[in-house]
């Protein structure tokens, strides 16, 4: 036991607190914590665990205010490293999303690879095996060189990591829009799934149990990755290149298993991943939680560069480690389990009963500070940002449809339309992640609006997405929040599954800009209200401010990743038109509504227009009529009117299936904002024609009006005039966005 | 007869197979841990399967450091024996690299991972696999950076000449195109097996499609084939 008593090292300047992120006041608030001026190493963790990424101190008033509860929830938003829901038949749903944005934008291979590493290890952390990776990409435009290189690299990082992880990347969404131009948002989310019983903590306690680091050696990589995270990117940030870090996807595989394995032996107290600020983010939440205090003997740990200090072992965000602590005496049966799959196990420390965290190096106190004092919800200071109407509302408000000339050739736009990067196949992305490893995607051989995938051993499935479209929530940001979390819920029903919960990742420029945070909290209160609605419970997620280059701030993007529950595979529902004959029916209003649409947005120009419409009443009752209809199987496929407009709905289910289909419009309507417009709570199902009475019966009470048919043939015909037949138009769709990112 | 299953650090489809195996195809299934060498269990019976994966994490070359694991020892002994083995993906990569079977695997022309369902035909019938699967055309996935076969002059000509080509790329229709090749594979080779017809290797993955679940069987005829006594 080391016998010093007090830190050594001299006191930090206000000059290095500053340099390091941290304000004036924020210093002052440490002096005041500690009654002592910090020395470096310990305002060095004050910096990283007061920074936006790790303390939510701009965010957290607002997040307090999305719905935390529900009777699916087994633990508390923010109270593990994951939210862990119930679905029944003794299993838990772990999931979470996370940002890695700005590691991405400078080293795009790295950064986005470090991403899926670090929402994984969220996952299994928690003891839950993660069954399903998705993610939610947004760039600059296609033809830009920058955007090619960024999306090669962060498509290559995340094929990279989650295919050797043998986890597979099932879905997600990809957006071009030139306001990611400096700033792309790489979003990350993962789902495990876990025996009821079988969860580990985040916790430490017992006094004298030990404290093992686990898994790869500690390098100098990623240090201050989390402050670096929590400032805007500029010109200068590629000289930050040390912030990000490195991943060994095969060194996480083995720490996969074995931690899994180490569950098993009951010896563990608490275990937890270590992503952001490393070391002291590990020590002081676990600590925190458990309402203990460490030694921890830095000079024990295993080391990849020579001559680190303290300061560098405690900020490190070095990828696939955990910390470990185990009930004292059963050490060797923890050992055991490392050794087989060749993972360091190092004992670093203990648990003490006083609640401080003291940090040695040969003998001597480097660093001595409260564990409470550094976490969110402890001492981590919490700030309400100003906020301000923002002034580019008056061009959206100013927009008139009426200015808009309807075009003469409605065939070339829907041509044009269906090859635009962002409502394009992404196929040229997805087929570099490996999709079907795990044998549980269902979406391969029958597509459907959100994935669904099976869980072995077990009846039930899930039903999982990632959805936003920020250009509404540009233009609406509480409207376009509760569009994000009802589309998500939509796939998820249109699907045959039922929405459970929800983790949110919120990109949002920089939140002492009154405008940016503006669009946050607007936001929130969308999300909240529609979460209400939906019984979603928020289970946790990730906050990431600063995103904005020299051109200003991205469209604001809280991104929903919703899962859901299937009670058995039967209730699955393709997006796919199934037999030729088959009546399609638009089940919602169709509108004369093409706000904030691709056509209106990219053909026609238009960069301010209002979010479409949207009803939270209306889209709940339509949800409530599409499950009821899957439930009596009374629909042969359900596919959700999203980007690109009905049109484009309805080719989507005709490509996937090779049957064509034939579609009438309404008089009395703009007929470019029937085909694509984007009015939101509509879905388009196909209904076996002997059923069509009961199908009729059972939407009672839904607005609902007969489209068309599925055709016999691969011929797409509007109105009576043949628009062409599929190969054509499958071949310029799953093409165009290949020929713009390689062009 | 049972099936063992290989598992190499950073093996990640070795439980896929299992399923595959155990679930669909209502096999006895043993996994064996890499630094094991206890094969006695196994007799020319048996199969001993070569999961998928990144063993090792793909280092030096796919395959190259999981031939020198205690347990291929013991694989090589066993196929030596007339044991059957068949590898998928990195499981023929390894094959490859330890010498069982001829040629290697190299990245994809396109320098991409790739995954998708691809069609493959078989093309002969005096082998275990293509006895059972016949000129069927079957749907496939494969998931691979480094699926693209290749193999000396001399070799590809024993290969032909020995009828050891067990399954080509093809279209749906059964053509084989340059189009339907999705690596750039010599001769659109997707699987071949020894003279001797008792070690197969293939990138192609079988055990991705043997359930009802995900809407493929054709998968079940290749992985049956192993289940019949000699």
């Amino acid at each position: 036991m080391p016998q010093n008593s007090s830190v050594t090292a001299a006191p930090a300047s206000l000059e290095q607190a500053l340099k390091l992120g941290l304000l004036e006041e924020e210093f002052e608030q440490i002096k005041s914590i500690l009654g002592r001026s910090p020395n470096f190493n310990e305002v060095a963790m004050y910096s990283v665990m007061w920074s936006e990424h790790c303390s939510y101190k701009n965010s957290i008033k607002w997040l307090k205010t999305l719905p935390r509860d529900g009777e699916r929830l087994l633990v508390k938003a923010g109270e593990e490293n994951a939210g862990l829901v119930d679905i029944g038949g003794g299993l838990g749903c772990v999931f979470k999303i996370e940002s890695h944005n700005h590691p991405s934008a400078i080293e795009p291979f790295q950064g986005a690879a470090t991403g899926v590493g670090g929402i994984h290890r969220d996952i299994f952390t928690m003891g839950a095996r993660p069954i399903a990776a998705l993610n939610s990409l947004r760039f600059g435009l296609p033809d830009n060189p920058k955007t090619k290189w960024l999306v090669k690299g962060i498509v290559k990082g995340i094929g990279h990591y989650g295919n050797c992880f043998g986890v597979p990347t099932l879905a997600g969404e990809v957006y071009f829009e030139d306001c990611y131009q400096t700033n792309p948002l790489v979003n990350a989310m993962s789902v495990g799934i876990v025996k009821a019983g079988e969860t580990v903590s985040a916790t430490s306690y017992g006094a004298g149990n030990p404290v093992f680091i686990v898994g790869a050696a500690t390098g100098k990589d990623g240090i201050g990755g989390a402050s670096f995270a929590s400032a805007d990117i500029t010109e200068d940030s590629a000289e930050q290149l040390p912030s990000v870090q490195v991943g060994d996807p095969f060194e996480e595989k083995k720490l996969l298993e074995a931690c899994l394995e180490v569950i098993q032996t009951g010896a563990i107290i608490g275990m937890q991943d270590m992503g952001a600020a490393g070391i002291t983010c590990s020590t002081s939440e676990m600590s925190a939680k458990g309402e203990h205090g460490m030694i921890i003997h830095l000079d024990r740990v295993p080391l990849r560069q020579q001559d680190m200090k303290p300061w560098e072992m405690l900020l490190s965000e070095s990828q696939e480690r955990m910390l470990v602590v185990v009930k004292k005496g059963q050490e060797g049966a923890v050992q055991a389990v490392f050794d087989k799959w060749d993972i360091h196990c190092v004992a670093i420390g203990e648990v003490t009963t006083e609640q401080r965290l003291k940090y040695y190096m040969q003998e001597e106190l480097v660093a001595d500070v409260p564990a409470q004092s550094l976490v969110l919800g402890g001492g981590a200071p919490v700030y309400e940002r100003a906020y301000s109407e923002p002034a580019y509302f008056k061009a959206i408000q100013a927009f008139n449809p009426a200015s808009i000339p309807i075009p003469g050739d409605l065939r070339a736009i829907a041509f044009h339309l269906a090859q635009l990067p962002n409502i394009a196949s992404k196929r040229w992305i997805y087929e570099q992640y490996d999709s079907m490893v795990m044998t549980g995607n269902t979406q391969t051989n029958a597509p459907s609006d959100a994935a669904v995938v099976r869980i072995h051993g077990s009846e039930k499935a899930l039903a999982v997405t990632t959805d936003c479209n920020a250009r509404y929530v540009f233009a609406d940001p509480f409207k376009g929040a509760m569009i994000a979390v009802a589309e998500a819920a939509r796939n998820i029903v249109c699907s045959g599954g039922t929405p459970v919960g929800v983790t949110n990742c919120l990109n949002f420029g920089n939140p002492y800009n009154p405008e940016a945070y503006y669009q946050f909290v607007h936001a929130v209160k969308g999300m909240g209200e529609a979460c209400r609605k939906f019984e979603t419970p928020v289970t946790g997620g990730n906050v990431s401010f600063y995103n904005q280059g020299p051109e200003g701030p991205v469209y604001p993007t809280p991104t929903i990743g919703m899962v859901g529950v299937l009670d058995s595979m039967e209730n699955k529902m393709t997006l796919s038109f199934q037999h030729p004959g088959d009546l399609i029916y638009l089940v919602g209003s169709a509108r004369e509504d093409f706000n904030c649409s691709e056509y209106l947005h990219q053909l026609c120009g238009v960069t301010h227009s209002p979010a479409p419409h949207f009803e939270l009443d209306e889209e709940h009752a339509l949800q409530k009529t599409l499950a009821h209809l899957i439930d009596r199987g009374s629909i042969r496929s359900a596919h959700d009117v999203s980007e690109g407009g009905l049109f484009c709905c309805m080719l989507e289910s005709a490509m996937s299936s090779g049957h064509g289909f034939n579609l009438h419009s309404p008089a009395g309507m703009r007929k470019d904002a029937f085909l694509f417009g984007e009015a939101q709570s509509r879905v388009v199902v196909s209904v076996n024609p002997d059923l069509k009475s009961l199908f009729e019966a059972e939407v009672a009470g839904t607005p609902y009006s007969l489209l068309g048919r599925v055709a016999s043939n691969a011929e797409i015909c509007v109105d009576g005039e043949s628009w062409g037949y599929l190969p054509e138009w499958k071949q310029a769709y799953e093409q165009a966005l290949e020929q713009a990112l390689t062009a | 007869m049972k099936f063992g299953i290989i598992v190499f650090p950073g093996s990640n489809c070795d439980r896929d197979m299992e399923h595959a195996l155990r679930d669909d195809l209502e096999q006895d299934v043993v996994m064996l841990w890499h630094k094991d060498r206890d094969l006695s269990a196994f007799d020319v019976d048996d199969c001993l399967v070569l999961p998928g994966g990144f063993s090792y994490g793909d280092y030096l070359r796919c395959g190259a450091l999981a031939r020198f694991s205690p347990m291929m020892e013991q694989v090589i002994n066993f196929a030596g024996r007339g044991g059957k083995v068949l590898g998928i993906c990195n499981g023929f990569q390894i094959l490859c690299e330890s010498g069982l079977l001829p040629g290697v695997l190299l990245q994809n022309d396109h320098q991409k991972f790739v995954c998708k369902n691809v069609f493959l035909k078989s093309e002969h019938t005096d082998n275990i696999i293509g006895d059972n699967v016949g000129a069927r055309v079957l749907q496939i996935p494969v998931a691979h950076g480094e699926g693209r076969y290749h193999a000396d002059t001399k070799t590809m000509q024993s290969l032909r000449e020995n009828r050891q080509i067990i399954f080509r790329y093809c279209n749906q229709e059964g053509e084989v195109h340059l189009s339907s090749n999705p690596n750039g594979a010599t001769d659109n080779i997707a699987g071949i097996c020894n003279v001797r017809r008792n070690v197969y290797g293939m990138m192609p993955h079988p055990e991705r499609a043997t359930s009802e679940v995900l809407g493929n069987m054709d998968g079940r005829s290749i992985l049956e084939a192993f289940t019949y006594m000699n």
